[in-house]
């Protein structure tokens, strides 16, 4: 989780705003670098790194053992109980 | 058939399949009422997540304020989907995982006391009308330029279909209908944006299009955003890939509102609340991902369209006779949103960075609603765009008025003044504060105080500084006491609101000289957010530690068990 929140850092705030002006030396395509990490990366490894997250939390849970338990609260009756 | 024929036909459908689904999915119990009873699968979660979220402003306003800014836009960009990380990875899953019904509830049980979940009452109430009434006021704009009624007749007819599938449907009937709205308003975003792209460069994928060339107009084989910072240079405003140029915000200016708006996001009650309604732990945290993927479809075509918009808008305009302005151009100075001013005579219009000599002023929240106008597309084409406006803002104000309900019903008259009430009658006090928040809302649609537009950036900073360090440090920190949960709240609230309300209305004309650290009011939320942190922690350390059963709790919520449901 440390390692996802720093590229979380890492691509917002460092690549999309302080070294904007330097890493827009560069072009990708008809993008430049920082304007492109700022307007689109970022946005792109956003969904990356909660797709990962949720991927990798999955399998912490299945070597728990806790995957299949089965979830009170899915029909009307047994969440009132469970509430 | 004309634009207005067809705004009728699409507007009319797609009202109707909400009001169908409203009433299947009606609701008999306050479970149901409160978190659709926790049955509604990650995707469908995403979806509605997805349509709760991104309002009006993200729908009719970002693309037409991105492209007035250029790089700086960078900040809703950015500030409205990094927050989807934070909640992801460190608040949805444990706060889903406790359970219960509402963020104040939350906050009263892992604080040991009523005073902390009313205030966190008085927050979210706050956060959510501020919010809501921007949300009416951009129901009856669409409604004013596209079907020719009155603005307030506009409203008027908002807060009926609101009404109608909020007090019947409770969350289920709100999280199905989002689900329709997600995607009505996702392709009344992308199919003008592909059919654009396509027409100016050539590629029909608009996050293509926006770093290719051109190949029509009168900048034909140059690359799109080198044409812009071109006609920028030339009409003498600040380059439009530039970061730091003059008449841009600075640096820190940018890093303060890009973290106040990710906080905040991960703040805002009425998103926290959707992801009550999956069955479990491991849901919240997929839900957070498909929402994601759904928002980052509209937030990554967005700064394309801004960009197609700003060159087509100063091509067709800048130096040509306003006599021969398009027929989009008539109608929307008829309703105020551009202005020319012919200063030199010439009969041309002349579009400038130099106040002196700019003759064209364009309201940023028309560029999304015009934009398939100026581009030249089909009449069915601009009814979509005004039937995906309205469902983006009827979908948010649904999800906010909720918030208001529960904390009425459930926070309020349930927890603290009626406490045996049962379970009926707490249900038939939902849906009378429902009723009661729809009709307040839209009083403040019809009559907008004059700073609704504003106070919405700010129920950010707001959320930011209040809930957002205290939910982490429930959940993270189970030393953090009660003490130090009110004290922070309070301070991080009561800073940022004093920051505000001095800078906006009684100093408007400050200059960034004299706000503290260059940071302006939209910002000052990440301040008043660590504030709360730092208030939080020392005050923690100095207060009895909570309660065994509390600490046992918070141990709890962290231990991997994804699945356990509430006990």
């Amino acid at each position: 989780m440390v390692v996802l929140l720093s590229i979380w850092f890492i691509v917002s705030y460092l690549l999309g705003i302080v070294f904007v002006e330097p890493l827009n030396q560069f072009h990708l395509g008809g993008f430049p670098v920082g304007f492109w990490f700022a307007q689109q990366g970022s946005i792109f490894v956003f969904i990356i790194l909660a797709f990962v997250y949720a991927f990798a939390m999955d399998r912490i849970d299945r070597r728990h053992g806790v995957d299949n338990i089965l979830t009170p609260g899915r029909s009307k009756g047994s969440s009132e109980t469970a509430e | 058939m004309s634009i207005q024929g067809w705004t009728y036909l699409l507007v009319g459908i797609t009202f109707t399949v909400y009001i169908g689904i409203a009433i299947w999915s009606r609701v008999g119990s306050t479970s149901g009422f409160y978190v659709a009873g926790r049955g509604i699968p990650p995707l469908a979660n995403g979806m509605a997540t997805a349509a709760d979220w991104m309002s009006a402003a993200s729908f009719i306003s970002m693309a037409g304020l991105i492209s007035f800014m250029g790089y700086t836009g960078t900040i809703y960009l950015m500030g409205w989907t990094g927050g989807y990380v934070l909640l992801a990875l460190l608040l949805a899953p444990y706060l889903r995982k406790y359970g219960r019904y509402t963020i104040p509830e939350f906050v009263g049980d892992r604080y040991y006391s009523q005073t902390a979940r009313v205030i966190a009452v008085f927050c979210a109430i706050f956060v959510s009308f501020t919010y809501v009434a921007g949300q009416m006021r951009g129901v009856g704009v669409v409604f004013s330029r596209f079907l020719e009624v009155d603005v307030n007749i506009g409203v008027v007819i908002g807060v009926g279909i609101v009404f109608f599938y909020a007090v019947i449907g409770g969350m289920r009937g709100i999280t199905y209908t989002q689900v329709a709205q997600f995607c009505v308003l996702i392709m009344a975003y992308l199919i003008p944006a592909v059919a654009i792209s396509w027409k100016m460069t050539g590629w029909a994928i608009p996050q293509i299009g926006f770093g290719s060339t051109l190949i029509e107009g009168q900048y034909a084989g140059m690359a799109l955003l080198e044409t812009l910072d071109t006609i920028h240079r030339d009409l003498g405003l600040p380059e439009y890939t530039g970061a730091w140029v003059n008449g841009k915000k600075s640096m820190v200016d940018v890093l303060a509102i890009t973290m106040a708006l990710m906080v905040g996001t991960a703040g805002l009650p009425h998103v926290l609340i959707r992801f009550y309604t999956v069955p479990n732990a491991r849901a919240a945290r997929w839900s957070a991902m498909w929402a994601l993927i759904f928002i980052g479809l509209l937030y990554t075509t967005a700064p394309a369209v801004s960009a197609f918009a700003r060159v087509n808008m100063i091509e067709t305009l800048n130096e040509k006779s306003y006599l021969d302005a398009p027929q989009w151009f008539k109608s929307w100075e008829g309703t105020g949103l551009i202005v020319f001013k012919d200063r030199n005579g010439d009969g041309l219009i002349q579009y400038s960075g130099n106040a002196y000599t700019n003759e064209l002023t364009v309201d940023r929240d028309i560029m999304v609603l015009a934009n398939p106008e100026i581009a030249k597309l089909p009449a069915w084409v601009v009814a979509l765009v005004a039937a995906g406006g309205l469902a983006a803002a009827l979908s948010t104000a649904a999800g906010l008025l909720l918030v208001i309900s529960a904390s009425v019903s459930h926070d309020l008259l349930k927890s603290v003044m009626w406490k045996n009430m049962s379970q009926n009658v707490e249900l038939r006090m939902a849906r009378i504060a429902a009723a009661f928040a729809v009709i307040v809302a839209g009083i403040l649609g019809i009559y907008p105080p004059g700073f609704v537009a504003q106070v919405v950036a700010f129920a950010f900073g707001l959320a930011a500084a209040s809930f957002f360090p205290i939910l982490l440090l429930g959940i993270f920190d189970k030393r953090t006491t009660k003490e130090a949960a009110i004290a922070g709240m309070l301070l991080g609230i009561g800073f940022t609101a004093a920051y505000i309300i001095w800078f906006r209305f009684m100093d408007p004309t400050a200059t960034a000289d004299q706000w503290l650290f260059g940071i302006s009011p939209e910002g000052i939320g990440t301040i008043g957010m660590v504030l709360n942190f730092i208030v939080a922690i020392t005050v923690s350390r100095f207060t009895p530690p909570p309660p065994l059963d509390v600490q046992n709790m918070v141990e709890d919520i962290r231990s991997p068990s994804g699945t356990r449901d509430v006990a």
